[in-house]
């Protein structure tokens, strides 16, 4: 269990992270979403106790990190899968958190076995690892000591699709034993496949929170059919608010509706489905414009 | 393991987000931390696992092996008695052995991995001590190596066994305020070159700043390092020497090792 409470950075006159709360209950894999500079990494980082909050505070397993006793046995992290020695190989790597951790040689094994690192890449130094090495190396390190949490910044980042789908299923799998998860992305289809939940936060405060059907059914419902202008005629006529989109219509109800209407009419319906991603991607690009440095996302 | 039923309800005012069918989990009972054993055998590994630090013991031993044999094969047959063999191999020492304090005090830093050691133990004054003993250990048994070669050199050489306890303590104490030395330097500035560099320009630079300014020299016998720890390499050590070996040890390693740990504890790692 993670629980957040009003958590605020700021570095002088920056606020880095402004005034976040949220809990985050076992059995759960929830996303951390935002764009680049938001916030996530500082306020990951503040959770663990490596970074002292301005004001708020935060609790792991209702305990502040800083208090927790052999904290490896019980929150897994992995902050930046870069952050490595490159001269070590990654089994010592491994090695070295067991001895500190307090877990056998053997529990090295199970983990690396565990994120699909084989006999000769567990030898390579991690000088010579790919980026998805080196993530699937730091998955390895966070569940070492067995956590019941795991806190995770851009897991996924580096990992092909193939990969992010296995740590999905590895993520998944860990909640449904009653752990907890939090991890960042700054990638909204990424973190669609690995979350089940999302807290969005841009500019450091939370902008949206909730289950990910639930955000994104607020973009409504999209449909396309034989004939989109006919089919939109009928959704004014019945009061249904329409907006027309490249590939079809986006209307503010749910598919139910639009269907009972449709099949009234003997309309053909080529695709009827809840949301779509529209709402949230948009709401999501707009976060990301209103914070890049060059604001001419055009 | 302490399953009691908590059956405390969590009364905090934020948002929950996911989940909640598997109920709330409590943390492990016990003291903060980790045993600090567990602490300084994950730190002691550390300076040895990387090419860097293995080759760093490798390249002081080796050296130290080449000055003696260089010394006794073509050094004045007379001078290669116990005591003098022992002041040549630890000359290298006395420069190298800092090297090995910077090093375990900066890998956190230079390479990122304090993310991974300060999130195991959070309490990182207690990472510091590890690395500090570590250190001083690892200097220990370098210098045994000194003792062990100056010894078979010392059979090829007159066979004189001229060293006397003083000496040899006042020896291996000068080695091990080096090693502290490199440490406190590592922990002051948390970056490898510099460290190294101030450390290894630091004497030279008081060499030439006593002949610009004469009126440091007299100060200089008070905290210039090099000039404190001659009469303890000598095994010379008189009622002044230790006052004025208290005050360099006092100035160039217990001041910065004070700053610098006191960085490491209220620095963000990032």
């Amino acid at each position: 269990m993670i629980t957040v409470e009003n958590l605020t950075k700021r570095y002088g006159g920056f606020t880095a992270v402004d005034d976040i709360s949220f809990e985050v209950r076992p059995g759960s894999v929830v996303g951390f979403l935002g764009p680049n500079g938001a916030g996530k990494s500082t306020a990951m980082r503040m959770m663990t106790g490596l970074t002292p909050p301005t004001s708020g505070r935060a609790t792991l397993l209702g305990q502040p990190y800083r208090d927790l006793h052999n904290p490896g046995r019980q929150v897994g992290v992995m902050l930046d899968a870069s952050a490595q020695h490159p001269g070590r190989t990654g089994r010592e790597v491994l090695r070295v958190a067991a001895i500190s951790i307090g877990v056998s040689k053997t529990r090295v094994e199970e983990a690396l076995a565990l994120v699909g690192l084989n006999d000769e890449e567990a030898g390579r130094r991690v000088r010579n690892y790919s980026l998805g090495m080196r993530q699937r190396l730091g998955i390895a390190a966070a569940l070492l000591g067995e956590p019941r949490v795991l806190v995770l910044d851009e897991p996924a980042n580096g990992l092909d699709p193939q990969g992010i789908h296995w740590m999905r299923g590895l993520l998944r799998r860990f909640a449904d034993g009653g752990g907890t998860v939090l991890l960042s992305s700054h990638l909204l289809h990424e973190v669609q496949i690995v979350a089940d939940d999302l807290v969005m936060i841009g500019r450091g405060k939370i902008v949206a929170m909730g289950s990910k059907e639930e955000l994104l059914s607020r973009g409504g419902t999209s449909v396309s059919s034989t004939d989109d202008t006919r089919l939109a005629q009928l959704l004014q006529a019945a009061d249904v608010p329409v907006t027309r989109t490249g590939s079809g219509l986006v209307v503010e109800a749910e598919p139910r509706v639009v269907g009972e209407i449709a099949a009234r009419e003997s309309l053909v319906l080529l695709e009827l489905r809840s949301g779509g991603s529209e709402g949230l991607e948009e709401m999501f690009l707009g976060l990301t414009a209103a914070t890049s440095r060059e604001g001419d996302a055009a | 393991m302490n399953s009691e039923t908590s059956t405390e309800t969590q009364t905090g005012t934020a948002p929950v987000v996911g989940g909640g069918t598997t109920g709330t989990a409590s943390a492990l009972e016990g003291r903060p931390g980790v045993p600090f054993g567990r602490t300084l055998q994950a730190e002691v590994r550390k300076m040895v696992d990387t090419r860097a630090g293995r080759w760093m013991v490798i390249v002081m031993a080796a050296l130290v092996v080449f000055i003696l044999a260089a010394f006794v094969l073509w050094g004045p047959a007379e001078d290669a008695t116990f005591d003098n063999l022992l002041q040549i191999a630890t000359l290298p020492l006395a420069m190298l052995l800092p090297v090995i304090g910077i090093m375990a005090a900066t890998a956190e830093w230079t390479q990122r991995t304090g993310l991974v050691t300060f999130t195991l133990e959070p309490r990182r004054g207690r990472v510091v001590l590890a690395k500090a003993l570590g250190a001083l250990a690892l200097g220990l048994v370098v210098t045994a190596v000194a003792f062990a070669a100056a010894a078979l050199a010392n059979l090829a050489g007159t066979g004189a066994w001229d060293l006397d306890a003083a000496a040899g303590a006042g020896l291996v104490l000068a080695l091990l305020i080096y090693v502290l030395q490199g440490v406190a330097f590592g922990l002051l500035f948390l970056n490898t070159p510099v460290a190294i560099v101030t450390v290894l320009v630091l004497p030279t630079a008081w060499t030439i700043a006593t002949q610009v300014f004469s009126s440091l020299a007299d100060v200089g016998r008070w905290i210039d390092l090099d000039s404190v720890t001659r009469p303890l390499f000598a095994g010379e050590m008189a009622g002044q020497d230790w006052a004025q070996l208290g005050t360099g040890v006092g100035v160039w390693v217990l001041l910065p090792l004070a700053v610098g740990t006191w960085r490491v504890l209220t620095r963000e790692v990032k």
